[in-house]
């Protein structure tokens, strides 16, 4: 059984939709007939991708300028909705889709299901997977508010894949004026500077937390990820001390991580943590502690201390 | 310069969680602690509030059975007071719920600027200070790693997947702090001890004028239909390391072809 329509809240840049808005895509059209797309921003440049991976139409947000993503798209949106009727909005679980998903909700007055990993349709109604109490269980929630029913997901939950379709219609859709709420303005954006492997798609993780001792300690982590050609990631714990930026965090905040092999070296594995990592194919666990949580998800877990193993490490294979 | 910040009492994180076995909502029976996600919305508050030369600082809460354990920590790091909604009707609110009570309580107190956390360490859902302001039809700003209040103009940096952004708005709005951009102070024994003659005051719905329909379990209109066990890894190698345990490594990855 499928619904009728689903819409999503598509994100990218001039370059195109991000992976997650793809991976959204692709697990909407194997529950609607019909997939339709929402842009507040780069629209057209979505097109084709989105197209590609099943969506017939992307709706695209003109005269956003300088305004916050959330209140203009929410705006834009219930006027949308009204008007489409879709049975269902999917958000990815971003900074930009929180807010939109969260002032939608409180405009058309109904619940937005977060964080979840799965969807299905049961009985003609939306069911959402969500993992709780740091992954060890799923629970699964029937959406009873009318529709369209409005869900958002976490990263990496579904594996994109085309549907061999051609470029996806674009509709311009007007601006909806969200009054004094929507008066802040973006002034100026900055990029953190990227270099190397990003935590998103790389292969190979290394991540690092407080076991490290102090942020100097942090080089290790950096060394070990440019000799594996890996990414470096960081534990909440050490983002929150200042060690590295947040763009760096694996976990329930931050990036959802799931590479080939994820090295996680002096983390301990709370729940925040393993949420953003366990689904990596294969896991290496360096920490002192042999009672901590890492090494209850780990395939190769070595109990010892970062400062004798990692030098070790990095050593053998700077000389291979 | 007054600031609302909205804190959550939650079971303790280091506690394992337990579902309520007819609701399946999160089980709250025992002590209720400081979520530490919302120290740094205390925190920032706090500093704005002295950086702007005096003003006030109050709390707002939903918590079951009058709570006020994590409240009383807020009060001690040196927030001014309380407002505590307790009410039967609220137990299963959603995130949607708790934002039209929220809203409801702090649009009686004139906030120049709201604060929350960005999301809670049991919910996580991230939605509420988005959809309280939402509630209160003032901007918001979320995601802030740093806050500058001037004129009655708040500059915001807002964290986003490439960088950040700097984003103006005037005031009254809400801003919600990302942990670990600020370093909450320890309570003092002198604050800990004024924090338990400060003033909380404590409403129930009716005292909101909100439906008791519109929040809790009914007002959530989401129904759990199953709750299961996630597959668990299986176990792996556990090596202790006598001096040669990075060959373990090695070997693992050339088995992986990563080397």
């Amino acid at each position: 059984m499928t619904l009728a329509q689903i819409l999503l809240f598509a994100e990218g840049d001039a370059d195109g939709a991000s992976g997650l808005t793809l991976e959204l895509a692709t697990k909407a059209r194997s529950l609607a007939d019909t997939v339709t797309a929402f842009a507040p921003a780069h629209g057209e440049a979505m097109a084709a991708e989105l197209g590609a991976h099943g969506v017939t139409t992307v709706y695209a947000l003109e005269g956003l300028g300088d305004g916050l993503v959330g209140v203009h798209a929410a705006a834009a949106l219930a006027a949308h909705i009204d008007a489409a009727s879709p049975d269902a909005v999917f958000f990815g679980q971003t900074t930009d889709g929180r807010d939109t998903a969260a002032r939608l909700a409180v405009l058309a007055d109904r619940p937005v299901s977060t964080n979840n990993v799965g969807a299905q349709i049961v009985d003609g109604g939306l069911v959402t997977e969500e993992p709780i109490f740091g992954g060890t269980q799923n629970i699964y929630t029937a959406y009873r508010a009318p529709t369209p029913a409005l869900a958002m997901f976490r990263p990496k939950s579904f594996e994109a894949e085309p549907s061999g379709g051609g470029a996806a219609a674009v509709e311009s859709v007007s601006a909806v004026d969200p009054g004094e709420a929507g008066r802040a303005t973006v002034t100026g954006r900055h990029a953190e500077e990227r270099s190397g492997p990003q935590l998103d798609d790389a292969t190979v993780v290394v991540s690092g937390g407080r076991g490290l001792g102090q942020p100097d300690a942090y080089s290790m982590v950096d060394e070990l990820a440019g000799l594996l050609g890996a990414a470096s990631g960081a534990s909440r714990a050490i983002v929150d001390a200042g060690w590295v930026p947040y763009a760096k965090q694996v976990g329930q905040t931050g990036k959802v991580v799931k590479p080939n092999v994820y090295i996680a070296c002096g983390i301990s594995g709370a729940t925040q943590h393993l949420v953003g990592m366990k689904g990596s194919k294969n896991i290496v666990a360096i920490n002192k502690d042999p009672e901590a949580p890492i090494f209850g998800v780990a395939d190769l877990g070595i109990v010892g201390d970062v400062h004798k193993v990692m030098p070790a490490l990095i050593e053998a294979l700077k000389s291979r | 310069m007054k600031v609302v910040v909205c804190v959550k009492q939650i079971p303790d994180p280091a506690v394992p969680g337990q579902l309520e076995p007819d609701t399946n909502t999160l089980n709250r029976d025992d002590k209720l602690i400081l979520d530490e996600s919302d120290s740094y919305g205390v925190e920032m508050a706090l500093q704005l509030v002295e950086a702007a030369g005096g003003g006030q600082v109050s709390l707002v809460s939903m918590a079951p059975r009058s709570e006020t354990s994590g409240l009383r920590t807020a009060l001690a790091m040196g927030a001014d007071d309380a407002v505590l909604i307790s009410d039967e009707a609220l137990a299963g609110s959603d995130a949607l719920g708790t934002a039209k009570v929220l809203g409801a309580a702090i649009g009686e107190l004139e906030a120049d600027l709201v604060l929350a956390g960005v999301e809670s360490s049991d919910g996580y859902t991230g939605t509420v200070p988005e959809m309280v302001a939402g509630v209160m039809g003032v901007p918001s700003i979320t995601f802030a790693k740093h806050i500058e209040i001037s004129d009655g103009v708040a500059s915001v940096q807002r964290q986003t997947e490439a960088g950040y952004d700097q984003v103006e708005c005037a005031l009254p709005a809400v801003v919600s702090v990302t942990a670990g951009v600020v370093e909450p102070r320890y309570p003092s024994f002198k604050g800990i001890m004024a924090a338990k003659k400060k003033p909380v005051d404590a409403k129930d719905l009716g005292a909101l004028g909100i439906d008791a329909s519109a929040v809790g379990v009914a007002g959530a209109r989401q129904e759990t239909v199953d709750v299961t066990d996630a597959p668990e890894r299986e176990a792996g190698e556990i090596i202790t390391d006598e001096g040669d345990a990075h060959t373990n490594i090695v070997e693992f990855l050339t088995e992986l072809k990563v080397i």
